[in-house]
């Protein structure tokens, strides 16, 4: 009967927890309390996702003496999450997963923020981005699905993505400057649901990360055609018929020069201890080593670069300054009457 | 198809083992708990337990969380008839006559109708899923923009001109929904609308905070008015009720089916199950010989959503499992589990987890099974709840309005919402407003202004798109007949009695 | 429901005045979601209509309808019917004015602390029921709480410096 003996487990070591705090040591510092992770997006979303794997790993591999517990904090595109950690100054049991919203949100919609209101801790992986088509569709290349796209009237092409101004968009309008065309861009509220929608022939392609569509490409059912990535995808393991991750080419190599990459890192609130975040550092740096989140990054493909302290802090201001310029360019800045 | 039928035998081999049998039990006590309190809802009950379950194995795991899924399912029920708190979206259109029945001393018989009708809903979806599981995944993908939005627009034309309140309130109360729905961020064009900048309003109204609040705590104070009781202290508190009740049932076997065959379609449709109760309900209303009753604690306004809302959550796990494209948030949850057991939802898991899926059917079966056993024999326990006196239960029933208002954004003023839709609540409900316009805008409205300005971005604002092929036809036409339907009704008794009515058509 | 009130007699706000007030306030957030729609702009964008075009419209209707509601009213006979006694309104004060003072102390005493006042004190108020059977229910009601939200399901509530103190 593993379930009722897991949860008297479960139990006991709540029970443990309360009363470890009154003969915790000084020397290291320890989580007293479950830890919070919050998630700027809804559920079963991609950064939802990575989140929940990691609450399982660190409660399956017991990397805590606490619990962990996943809040979904939406509104606002995110801000709501982001506010709320920028408001918990001082927290030193409050992680917060990012995606681009740690960028596009305040540039879009105002919402005052910013990632120097917070204190970085790791950057996990990068999530990377697939040019996808329907598999009926005649467009084996990408080459053959951009002159598709010249070769009509500006508006005939229905780009689907996730959300709107984020970073679907961002590289939907940099895909209209490299073809000089304009696509009609339509926001879903999950990647999920893109794919679908592509799959569906609603619209004509996605942007999608291959986590995301990953199912629907060994179905038959959706065609690769490029990655935004300076190089090809690292991952050889053969997924749909003969072909792997690292097939698909680039899509600065078939003419399309756009790349693009996005943040799964963690940040903690203004004010935390040095300590702290050494500690929770070194748990997710045991969690990159746990098979479950090795299958995890090859599933999904995730560039596995893993970076803390002032190198992680300057990825990140650089991000944020590529950021405001394709902002910028797309017209996607939020009007400062609001 | 015979390969089928072996993997699911085989499936209830694995499912009842007896060890499994033990995880079932305990799974829907877990639900019926989560269910039961607000704060917690079924998405973050699944979410909160999911970590249980991962030192187990995928079918085991998914059998316990499959069935904390039933049991909160079936645990919803239970606030909105006691209290009047619906604690899901879906179970909203439970409390229009299962919280009048309560009043009555009726609970009982409420209780069990539910959780019947919530079993034949999902029994019958489940035995879809068995059948024609290949064929429903591909009728799901031809849902686009288009085709989403007249669903919603059928739900709302099905629920529209029922209620007896004059209609220009009607009208208010809905269109009070719409704007309340679109405060916070509009997905379409990502910008801020209607928060005047403030931080807190960044989230919008969630439907949760309205409900408890117009619901829960304008009931509360529409009780105090009226001298400190709950009306339901006659209760009968034994299991005789439950056969008694069943042996009413059969006589609505038409009405059960008419509720799954919508509850099944709109779960596969994306739409979900909240349009699903709405609508059920709004077509039992207008076909129903009892129709004048409904509001008033008619057992068919019990079975009518609950069924309906049972059969489309069920159906929604198709699409889920068979696309990726999770149909509810809890389901968007299980998903997550899938995805950690190394299980990648989409059109190859019936293919290479034939295993695990049809274990999943199979537990779906039996899950419900034990599921309304449970709760069935646990009637008159909640039933006896009544019986505590108002003023011990009514403290106790705002903290857990409080607790539930927060939880959904982890923010206090959540709570002080809480309040003020609970005053406007009893304002609107002494001056004839109409409080079911409202939730179902706050639900749906911002969902179908997103499918509607969707399918107009893509057209590029030709509203043909909407006659644009036989499916969105057809339900855009059945939606404009719904919505006209008091009209055509009174057109024809005229046109049969010959008579010039001079009655009002509604 | 409102009918027994009704039966009941005594004098008190009158129905049609808190009836025309409602309107007045459904006007209002009408205009308010008009205004705001302008703010955000109601016209054809470049990708579709903008964030304000349903809103502004959904506003329009909403003062529309209330000024029918209003009309009507006055254009009906007044039957001088009262909207609730006195009493009662003492009566749903006795509600509203605890609820809003425990709403109002939660984001500082913690939700626990404030359930246990209001419990107790609405049991002892209200209920009429003696301190020796109030106060163990009112500490109780929120342990139990405690540990299902808290350490059973993790779901973290506001706690106030007592829990602090205790080491939460």
């Amino acid at each position: 009967m593993p379930a009722t003996s897991k949860i008297l487990r479960f139990g006991a070591a709540c029970l443990g927890g309360a009363l470890a705090f009154s003969a915790a040591p000084a020397a290291a510092w320890e989580p007293t309390h479950p830890i919070e992770i919050i998630v700027p997006a809804g559920t079963g979303g991609g950064a939802d996702q990575m989140a929940r794997t990691m609450q399982g790993i660190i409660t399956k591999h017991a990397l805590s003496k606490q619990p962990v517990v996943v809040i979904n904090k939406a509104g606002g595109a995110g801000g709501e999450g982001f506010l709320d950690v920028k408001n918990s100054k001082g927290n030193d049991h409050k992680l917060i997963i990012t995606l681009s919203n740690l960028f596009t949100t305040p540039l879009a919609t105002g919402i005052p923020f910013s990632w120097k209101d917070m204190t970085p801790v790791t950057m996990m992986a990068l999530d990377e981005f697939v040019l996808w088509v329907n598999a009926e569709k005649p467009y084996k290349t990408a080459k053959d699905y951009i002159d598709a796209i010249k070769a009509a009237p500006d508006n005939t092409f229905k780009m689907g993505g996730t959300g709107s101004k984020q970073e679907d968009q961002i590289i939907t309008v940099a895909l209209q400057k490299a073809t000089g065309k304009k696509m009609i861009y339509i926001p879903q509220a999950g990647g999920g649901a893109v794919a679908v929608q592509l799959v569906g022939n609603h619209v004509d392609s996605t942007v999608n990360n291959p986590i995301e569509a990953v199912a629907h490409w060994r179905a038959g059912k959706l065609n690769p055609l490029c990655v935004f990535d300076s190089q090809k995808l690292d991952y050889k393991d053969k997924i749909a018929g003969d072909k792997s991750w690292n097939d698909i080419p680039t899509c600065k190599s078939a003419g399309l020069d756009v790349e693009y990459l996005m943040l799964r890192g963690f940040f903690m609130p203004p004010g935390v201890s040095k300590d702290a975040v050494a500690y929770y550092v070194d748990m997710f740096k045991k969690v990159r080593e746990t098979p479950e989140w090795k299958k995890l990054m090859s599933d999904g493909a995730f560039n596995t670069t893993f970076m803390v302290g002032d190198e992680y802090a300057k990825w990140v201001a650089d991000a944020e300054k590529l950021h405001e310029g394709l902002m910028k360019e797309a017209g996607f800045l939020a009007a400062k009457s609001n | 198809m015979f390969d089928d039928i072996g993997n699911l035998v085989h499936g209830f081999a694995v499912v009842l083992q007896p060890q499994n049998l033990l995880l079932m039990v305990v799974g829907i006590v877990l639900g019926v708990i989560v269910g039961v309190l607000p704060g917690l809802g079924g998405a973050n009950g699944v979410a909160i337990l999911l970590p249980l379950t991962f030192s187990m194995s995928p079918t085991s795991a998914i059998i316990m969380l499959s069935c904390i899924y039933w049991g909160a399912l079936f645990g919803g029920a239970i606030t909105s008839i006691l209290f009047n708190i619906p604690g899901e979206p879906w179970s909203v259109a439970t409390t229009f006559d299962g919280y009048p029945m309560a009043q009555q001393g009726r609970a009982g018989e409420a209780l069990t109708a539910a959780f019947t009708s919530s079993f034949v809903g999902a029994l019958f979806a489940v035995i879809m899923i068995t059948l024609v599981a290949p064929l429903v995944a591909s009728f799901a993908l031809r849902f686009g923009p288009a085709e989403i939005f007249s669903v919603y627009f059928l739900a709302f034309c099905s629920f529209v001109g029922l209620s007896k309140e004059p209609p220009f309130k009607t009208v208010a109360s809905m269109m009070i929904g719409f704007a309340l729905g679109a405060v916070g961020l509009d997905q379409m064009t990502g910008q801020l609308r209607l928060t005047f900048g403030s931080e807190t309003l960044i989230g919008g109204f969630d439907f949760l905070i309205a409900v408890i609040g117009l619901f829960g705590i304008g009931e509360i104070l529409l009780t105090m008015e009226e001298g400190l009781s709950f009306r339901g202290k006659a209760a009968k508190i034994n299991l005789k009720i439950v056969i008694q009740t069943w042996k009413e049932l059969p006589r609505y076997w038409m009405l059960s089916l008419r509720s799954c065959l919508i509850g099944c379609w709109m779960g596969i449709s994306p739409a979900g199950a909240t349009p699903a109760s709405f609508m059920s309900y709004g077509i039992a209303k207008r076909i129903s010989k009892r129709g004048h009753n409904f509001g008033k604690g008619e057992i068919e306004g019990v079975i009518a959503p609950e069924t309906a809302a049972h059969a489309a959550g069920t159906a929604a796990l198709l699409p889920m499992l068979a696309l990726g494209v999770p149909g509810s948030p809890t389901a968007a949850v299980l998903l997550g589990g899938l995805l950690i057991w190394g299980l990648q939802p989409g059109p190859l898991l019936f293919v290479e987890q034939t295993e695990f899926v049809w274990g999943l059917i199979a537990s779906m079966y039996m899950g419900n099974i034990v599921g309304l056993i449970v709760v069935l024999t646990c009637v008159p326990l909640f039933a006896a709840i009544l019986r505590i006196p108002f003023s011990v239960i009514a403290p106790i029933i705002l903290v857990l309005c409080a607790i539930g208002a927060y939880t959904v954004h982890n923010n206090t003023f959540d709570v002080v919402m809480m309040l003020v839709f609970g005053v406007v609540g009893y304002f609107m409900k002494k001056a004839n407003y109409p409080l079911a316009p409202l939730v179902l805008a706050i639900v749906l409205g911002d969902k179908a202004e997103v499918s509607l300005r969707q399918a107009l971005l893509g057209s590029q604002g030709n509203l043909g798109v909407f006659f644009s092929n036989g499916l969105v036809a057809t339900v855009m036409t059945l939606g404009l007949i719904a919505l006209f339907w008091p009209i055509i009704q009174g057109g024809w008794t005229r046109l049969r009695s010959g008579k010039s009515g001079l009655r009002p058509a509604a | 429901m409102s009918e027994t009130a009704h039966e009941t007699g005594g004098t008190g706000p009158s129905h049609r005045n808190v009836e025309a007030g409602v309107a007045v306030v459904v006007a209002a957030v009408g205009l308010i979601t008009v205004i705001g729609s302008l703010r955000v702009g109601v016209g054809w964008g470049d990708d579709g209509p903008k964030a304000g075009f349903f809103p502004f419209y959904i506003g329009l209707i909403i003062l529309v309808s209330s000024a029918v509601n209003l009309f009507q009213l006055f254009a009906a006979e007044n039957d001088n019917a009262v909207f609730a006694t006195w009493r009662q309104i003492y009566k749903v004060l006795t509600v509203v004015v605890p609820t809003a003072i425990y709403v109002a102390v939660i984001p500082y005493a913690g939700i626990y602390v404030a359930s246990a006042l209001l419990i107790g004190l609405f049991m002892i108020w209200l209920g009429k029921y003696s301190a020796v059977v109030a106060i163990p229910t009112a500490i109780a009601v929120p342990i139990f709480f405690f540990v299902t939200f808290e350490r059973w399901f993790l779901v973290p509530l506001p706690k106030g410096p007592i829990e602090k103190l205790l080491g939460f």
